[in-house]
C-alpha cells in the first residue's frame, strides 16, 4: 500500500478508510473527528493547533460538513455550541491563550449540557509564553478553568494513533454524557509525523446523542432520568424549548428555587460519576509486579514507556500508568497501584499539576516523587530512567 | 380630563348617556363610523400611561392608582397606537360588529 | 388586516407561563417584542423554524417569552452561537436580539465580523443608550455629556452609531427604528428577516428608569416624545439644513444591497472540494 503524503492535497481522496498515511498528530486528530461524525468545525489560527483547522477546512466540505474561521476563540466555541444545539457534532481546536478565552463559553456548554469537543494543543505559558515549545501547563485549567462547579471530561493523547482514537472517544463520551470534552495534546504530539493506517469505518464505534421520542408537549429538556442525561433535541426538530446559561428547571426556564438548583447541579455531577467505569481510561505497562511506578500522560508518557523498558532491561521492576483520562481523575486505578508499589514518579512538563492530584489520593500508601521540566524541552526517556534509578 | 374634540359632539357620552343613546349609536354605525372595543388586561398592565398620553382620541383616562380606564370607547378611531405601544401586551383593540350575533 | 395583538399573544408568546414579563413599566422591550411577533405573523413562518438567540441584559430576557426555539447565551456571544446554528441548519431563520452594550461593547467584534461575513442572520439591536439591567452604567451608545452611574459628572466618551457602524462593516441590510414608530418597526424587522444576508435593525428604545431618570426624561412618555422629535426619515434628513441635524438620527432603511451570502458561497466551496 502506498503511503500518501499529506502535503499532496490533490491526491487526497474523500474515502481514507484503510489507507496508510503519514500524518502528524494534528492531522490525525482532524481525521479522527471526521470518523467520529464531526461535521462542524469553527476555529481561529493559533500555533501549534493551526493544522487541525487547516485540514478541517478542506476535509469537511468533502463530507458535507462546515468549516468556518471565526474572529476569535470565544466566537469559535460559541459557533461550535450553536452547531451542536442544531444537532451536528462539532469541535474546535486551540492552544493555551485561546483556551483561556474559551473558558466563558465552556461554562455555557457545561450549564446547557451541550456536547462538544475542545482540543487544546498545549504550549508553554503563561500568556504568549513559548508558542513553539511543548508544555503541559493547562491541565488544571482544563478542569477548573471556567467559573462555578462544573463537571468536565479531560482526555490526553500521546501519539498520532492516539490522536485519532482518543478524539473518537472524546466525541462518544461527549455525546453520551452531554458534556464538553477537552482533549489535551501538546506541541510534540501535534507536530510529530508517524505513519498511521486509518481504520475502516466498520471498526470504529460511534455513539450518537439520544434524541427524545416523546411528543413535543411532553418533552422536558432537562428532566432527570436514571442516567442523569436527558435526551437532547436539535433546534428545528419540533421540540421548541428554552436554552439558558442561567440555572434552569427541567423545562429549561430560569429558576431560583433552592431545591431545583441543587438537584440540577448535583445531576450534572452524578451523570459523570455514573459513568466512571467507561470514562476513566488508563493504559498500564508492567504494573503487576512493579515496585516503582511512573504515572505519565501526553508526550511524556511515550518517554516514560521507553524509560520503563530501559529500567526493566536493567533489572529494575518499573511499571507505567498512562493516564488517558485526566479528569475525572482515575482514582481507583492509581490507588490500587499505589497500594502495591514502593514509589511513584510523576514526570510532567509543568510545575506539578497532576502530581498534586496523585498526592491528594495518596493517603500514606506510598512515596510520591515528581519530576518537572518547564524549559520548553521534552522530558527524555533518559531523564526518567535516571529518576527511576535515583529512587 | 380635558377633552374638546370636534368629533366628540356627534358621539354620545357613555358616562352620561342621553335617552336615545343606542339609537344614536346605531345611526353612527349605519353611517359607516367604525366602532371599536378596547380591552385592558389589568393583570398585565403596569400603568406606564403610554396609552393615556398618546391616544389621539383621548379614549383613556387615568384612575387613582395610575391604571388606564376607558372613558370614551366610541371615540376610538382604531389606529392601534396603544395596542402597538403597550409594552405589556395588556391592551387589545377589536372592531365592534353590531351584527356579530348573526355571524 | 393584521390580527389583533391578543391573537398574536396567544399564538407566539409563552403567555401562560411567563407573563407579566420582568421589564419595568413602560419599557420599550415590550413594544419591540410586540413588533417582532407582528413581523413573524406577516412572514407566516412556522414556529419550529425560528430561532431567537439573545445575549445578557434586559434584552436577554426576550427569548424566554416567545414560543420559538430560544436561546439565552453568554454576554455578547449571541451572534457566535447563532452563526453555529445557521451553518448547521441553514433552513432555520436565526434571529438574535441584543442590547447596545451586548452588541457593540463586549460583542462588538462578533458584530462587525458577522456583518462582514454576510451570513444570513438577523440582528435586532435594542439601543437604550445605557446598561439597564446592571444599574445604569455608561454604554458605548450613551451620548456625550449624558449622566450615568459610571459617569456621574458627565460622559466624556463619544457614542457609537450602531446602524452606521453596521453599514460600514458591510451588513447587507441595515435599518433603524424607534419604539415610538412601532408600526414601522414590524415592517423593518420583516424586511430584515426576508433579506438573504446579514441584517441589522437598530431600535432606539427607552430606558427611562436607568437612562431617562438621570437625564431629565424620567417617564416613558417623555422618552417616546423625545424619539418622536429627534427621529428624521432619510428623505426628511436630506431636505433639512445640516446644522439642524446634529442631534437628530435617521430612521428607516439605511442600506439594502444584494451581495452573495455565506451559505450560498459555502455550497460552492463544497462542490469544489468534492471535485478534487
Amino acid at each position: 500500500m502506498n503511503v500518501i503524503l499529506t502535503g499532496e492535497k490533490s491526491k487526497m481522496s474523500h474515502e481514507l478508510n484503510g489507507k496508510k498515511l503519514l500524518l502528524q498528530g494534528n492531522e490525525a486528530m482532524a481525521e479522527g473527528a471526521i470518523a467520529a461524525g464531526c461535521r462542524f468545525f469553527a476555529g481561529y489560527p493559533i500555533t501549534p493547533a493551526s493544522e487541525i483547522s487547516e485540514r478541517m477546512s478542506y476535509r469537511l466540505p468533502q463530507v458535507d460538513g462546515t468549516f468556518i474561521q471565526m474572529e476569535d476563540e470565544i466566537a469559535s466555541l460559541g459557533a461550535v455550541i450553536g452547531a451542536s444545539l442544531a444537532g451536528v457534532k462539532s469541535m474546535t481546536a486551540t492552544s493555551g491563550p485561546g483556551f483561556s478565552l474559551m473558558q466563558e463559553n465552556l461554562g455555557y456548554a457545561c450549564m446547557t449540557e451541550v456536547p462538544c469537543v475542545v482540543v487544546n494543543v498545549m504550549r508553554g505559558g503563561p500568556s504568549t509564553g513559548l508558542p513553539t515549545s511543548p508544555a503541559q501547563g493547562d491541565v488544571l485549567q482544563a478542569r477548573w478553568g471556567t467559573h462555578g462547579d462544573h463537571p468536565v471530561i479531560v482526555l490526553s493523547v500521546s501519539s498520532v494513533s492516539e490522536c485519532f482514537s482518543i478524539i473518537i472517544t472524546a466525541f462518544n463520551l461527549s455525546e453520551k454524557y452531554r458534556v464538553p470534552v477537552v482533549v489535551l495534546s501538546d506541541e510534540v504530539v501535534a507536530h510529530s509525523r508517524e505513519t498511521f493506517t486509518i481504520p475502516s469505518t466498520d471498526s470504529i464505534e460511534v455513539v450518537d446523542r439520544i434524541v427524545p421520542n416523546v411528543p413535543p408537549e411532553w418533552y422536558k429538556p432537562y428532566e432527570d432520568n436514571s442516567r442523569g442525561v436527558p435526551p437532547m433535541s436539535a433546534m428545528g426538530d419540533g421540540y421548541r424549548h428554552h436554552v439558558t446559561g442561567l440555572v434552569h428547571d427541567t423545562q429549561g426556564f430560569p429558576t431560583e428555587k433552592q431545591d431545583e438548583i441543587e438537584a440540577f447541579i448535583k445531576r450534572q455531577f452524578r451523570k459523570i460519576t455514573n459513568g466512571f467505569f467507561e470514562i476513566q481510561i488508563t493504559k498500564k505497562l508492567h504494573i503487576e509486579d512493579a515496585e516503582i511506578v511512573v504515572i505519565a500522560y501526553g508526550s511524556v508518557a511515550r518517554s516514560a514507556r521507553r524509560a520503563v523498558a530501559m529500567a526493566r532491561s536493567q533489572g529494575i521492576k518499573a511499571g507505567l500508568i498512562q493516564l488517558v483520562t485526566l479528569f475525572p481523575f482515575p482514582k481507583n486505578t492509581v490507588v490500587n497501584v499505589m497500594r502495591q508499589c514502593k514509589a511513584v514518579i510523576i514526570p510532567e512538563m509543568n510545575m506539578g499539576q497532576m502530581s498534586r492530584e496523585v498526592k491528594r489520593v495518596n493517603t500514606g500508601l506510598t512515596e510520591v516523587f515528581k519530576y518537572n521540566r518547564i524549559d520548553g524541552k521534552l522530558i527524555t526517556p533518559m531523564e526518567i530512567f535516571e529518576e527511576i534509578q535515583k529512587v | 380630563m380635558s377633552k374638546s374634540k370636534s368629533k366628540k359632539s356627534t358621539i354620545p357620552d357613555p358616562a352620561n348617556p342621553p335617552d336615545n343613546y343606542w339609537k344614536v349609536r346605531q345611526k353612527l354605525e349605519k353611517e359607516g363610523k367604525k366602532l371599536f372595543v378596547q380591552k385592558i388586561f389589568a393583570d398585565w398592565c403596569k400603568a406606564c400611561s403610554i396609552c393615556i398620553a398618546f391616544c389621539p382620541a383621548n379614549v383613556f383616562g387615568k384612575s387613582d392608582s395610575g391604571m388606564p380606564v376607558i372613558i370614551d370607547p366610541d371615540a376610538c378611531t382604531g389606529c392601534r397606537f396603544c395596542e402597538y405601544h403597550c409594552p405589556d401586551f395588556a391592551l387589545s383593540i377589536h372592531e365592534r360588529y353590531s351584527d356579530r350575533r348573526k355571524k | 388586516m393584521i390580527a389583533g395583538m391578543t391573537e398574536l399573544r396567544h399564538k407566539y408568546l409563552r403567555h401562560h407561563k411567563k407573563f407579566p414579563h420582568v421589564w419595568c413599566s413602560g419599557c420599550g422591550n415590550g413594544i419591540i417584542l410586540g413588533a417582532f411577533i407582528r413581523a413573524i405573523e406577516r412572514l407566516k413562518l412556522k414556529k419550529d423554524d425560528i430561532v431567537l438567540a439573545a445575549g445578557i441584559g434586559c434584552s436577554g430576557r426576550m427569548p424566554t417569552y416567545v414560543d420559538f426555539n430560544t436561546l439565552h447565551t453568554t454576554h455578547g456571544r449571541a451572534l457566535t452561537i447563532a452563526t453555529g446554528i445557521k451553518l448547521a441548519r441553514p433552513s432555520l431563520f436565526v434571529i438574535t436580539v441584543m442590547g447596545d452594550g451586548d452588541a457593540t461593547a463586549i460583542g462588538g467584534n462578533h458584530f462587525i465580523h458577522a456583518a462582514r461575513r454576510n451570513l444570513d442572520l438577523t440582528a435586532i439591536i435594542i439601543n437604550n443608550q445605557i446598561y439597564g439591567m446592571t444599574g445604569g452604567q455608561a454604554s458605548p451608545t450613551t451620548p456625550y455629556g449624558a449622566q450615568s452611574t459610571t459617569s456621574i459628572f458627565s460622559n466624556i466618551e463619544h457614542a457609537f452609531s450602531i446602524a452606521e457602524l453596521a453599514v460600514a462593516a458591510g451588513a447587507s441590510f441595515v435599518a433603524r427604528g424607534t419604539v415610538y414608530h412601532a408600526a414601522q418597526l414590524d415592517k423593518l424587522i420583516e424586511k430584515a428577516i426576508r433579506n438573504k444576508g446579514f441584517s441589522v435593525v437598530e431600535i432606539m428604545s427607552n430606558c427611562h428608569v436607568q437612562f431617562g431618570r438621570r437625564n431629565k426624561m424620567a417617564d416613558p412618555v417623555t422618552m417616546l416624545n423625545w424619539f418622536k422629535d429627534h427621529a428624521v426619515s432619510r428623505d426628511e434628513g436630506t431636505s433639512m439644513p445640516p446644522d439642524s441635524l446634529h442631534d437628530k438620527f435617521t430612521i428607516g432603511i439605511l442600506a439594502d444591497e444584494d451581495k452573495p451570502n455565506y451559505i450560498e458561497e459555502y455550497s460552492k466551496i463544497r462542490k469544489r472540494a468534492k471535485r478534487n
